[in-house]
């Protein structure tokens, strides 16, 4: 994915930042972006955001187009950088404040957009035994997290790669968080104050597709993800 | 050429520092490079009795730190290989005798003279395990195929990440390969799967490993050994060669049949 491109996954839908650039070009690099995950984003609704600072109705009009053809709605346009005041379109407009800090406030009916615990931190490797990684907010592990590694975090946890080791969402008695990982082998799974252990199985061999982890019927139980 | 430093650790203990550190010292020394290996083991010193020189120990690393002696006057020559030397451990203090930043010095003090500097080191995390970590270029971890191990060697290898030592290589000790062939022993992707650095020699079990330690006669020496000819290979690929792993199969009749009709 091209860095003028900025995706990010919410509760309630998708938010597509268009970075800095030539707009020709940032349009290019969306269309690509959408055609190569087509089935994906068909039917589906975006937040549309733009970072640009010269922003024309044309502009913005080419890009609903363009996700229009792709059989993707455009919930609302969230100028950043861009200045929106000249736009007409047949989203709902809102200007950001771009000095604001990260923590972006929408108006009642998208607010649901950002989740609540929205510091989330990004760890780009897998993390061996012994280390651990601890946070207030969600976490996001790119890597495995081998046997005595551990995570904890009060939001939600998702690893994308194998756990092995302990990992505690909702740390501080939130029951409603989730673990998501692409193998769950944990040797311990915590959500909120409920501890789970994985079902015996001979040598942690069998192979399981990616997995979420939730309380249900006060029980930590998990799910394949489609 | 100056000498390249490497220390072999594991984290688990028993897994086979030792021997390796013995046998791959003796096989480089073999293939004529100038080898001096370290114990580093100090107060559980191993690796003399492994080599068969514990009667030829006059002084050790301790008296060396510690100026009593000058480090050629500690080191022993072996007793059948001229370019290969012991640096013994002492016996009768522990790990807080000498410090990182003394190891170091010691080893840089060696450099010019050597080819390879080989460091055996302690089992565990602390003192020890940083004593013989910190001079080292290159670190070799050695695991066995069982859960415990591989979970000490990636404790091992996160210290080692994180204090910038990434030049590590992995050798696994003690297979058996029937029981890997029937699942109930790991499989070497499996570790390879949780340890994730790069893969430099495979050792299988051998019951030779342990008449050759209590001879004091490494098994390097002799290839006819299945675990000499796997210390032979791994010496060849530290100095560049490239040399396909062992295979694990048994290559009985029954195999070749099978191999023949296709299966």
């Amino acid at each position: 994915m091209s860095s003028a491109i900025a995706i990010k996954g919410t509760r309630d839908g998708l938010l597509l930042t268009l970075g800095d650039g030539e707009m020709d070009h940032l349009l290019a690099e969306l269309q690509s972006f959408i055609a190569k995950q087509e089935s994906f984003f068909r039917g589906g609704e975006v937040v549309l955001r733009f970072n640009e600072h010269k922003l024309a109705s044309r502009d913005v009009m080419r890009a609903m187009g363009m996700l229009d053809r792709f059989g993707v709605s455009v919930r609302a346009i969230l100028g950043r950088g861009a200045d929106l005041s000249s736009i007409e379109a047949s989203a709902e407009t809102l200007q950001e404040d771009e000095t604001a800090a990260p923590r972006i406030e929408f108006p009642t009916q998208i607010s649901s957009l950002v989740s609540e615990a929205s510091s989330g931190i990004l760890v780009k490797r897998t993390l061996r035994s012994g280390q651990s990684v601890n946070h207030t907010g969600h976490v996001v592990i790119v890597g495995d997290v081998n046997s005595g590694a551990e995570v904890v975090a009060e939001g939600d946890i998702v690893v994308w790669g194998r756990v092995r080791g302990i990992v505690h969402a909702g740390a501080t008695g939130d029951e409603t968080r989730c673990i998501c990982a692409l193998a769950l082998a944990p040797t311990q799974l915590r959500i909120g104050n409920r501890i789970a252990r994985s079902p015996e199985n001979k040598a942690g061999r069998t192979e399981f597709g990616p997995e979420r982890a939730f309380v249900s019927n006060d029980q930590i139980v998990a799910e394949e993800w489609h | 050429m100056a000498a390249r430093i490497l220390t072999v650790t594991s984290g688990k203990g028993g897994v086979g520092k030792t021997t390796l550190t013995a046998n791959l010292s003796t096989a480089l020394a073999v293939q004529g490079q100038r080898v001096v290996a370290i114990d580093a083991d100090i107060g559980l010193r191993n690796l003399d009795v492994v080599m068969g020189l514990e009667n030829r120990i006059v002084y050790d690393l301790v008296d060396v730190v510690e100026g009593r002696c000058r480090l050629r006057q500690a080191m022993v020559r072996d007793k059948r290989l001229s370019e290969l030397y012991l640096l013994p451990a002492a016996q009768t203090r522990d790990k807080n005798a000498v410090n990182p930043e003394q190891m170091v010095e010691l080893c840089d003090g060696l450099r010019p003279d050597f080819d390879f500097i080989i460091l055996d080191s302690p089992a565990g995390i602390e003192q020890g395990f940083r004593n013989a970590v910190s001079p080292a270029d290159e670190v070799i971890i050695v695991t066995t195929p069982e859960m415990s191990a591989v979970r000490d060697a990636d404790r091992i290898i996160g210290l080692l990440e994180a204090s910038e030592k990434e030049a590590m290589s992995l050798v696994i000790n003690r297979i058996r390969p029937e029981m890997i062939r029937r699942e109930d022993m790991l499989n070497i992707d499996d570790v390879l799967d949780v340890l994730a650095i790069s893969l430099l020699g495979i050792v299988p079990e051998d019951e030779k490993i342990i008449i050759s330690t209590n001879r004091g006669h490494p098994l390097a020496m002799d290839n006819h050994s299945s675990a000499g000819q796997a210390f032979n290979n791994i010496a060849g690929r530290i100095m560049g060669q490239d040399i396909p792993f062992i295979s694990l199969d048994k290559d009985t009749v029954l195999t070749r049949i099978k191999r023949f009709f296709g299966a």
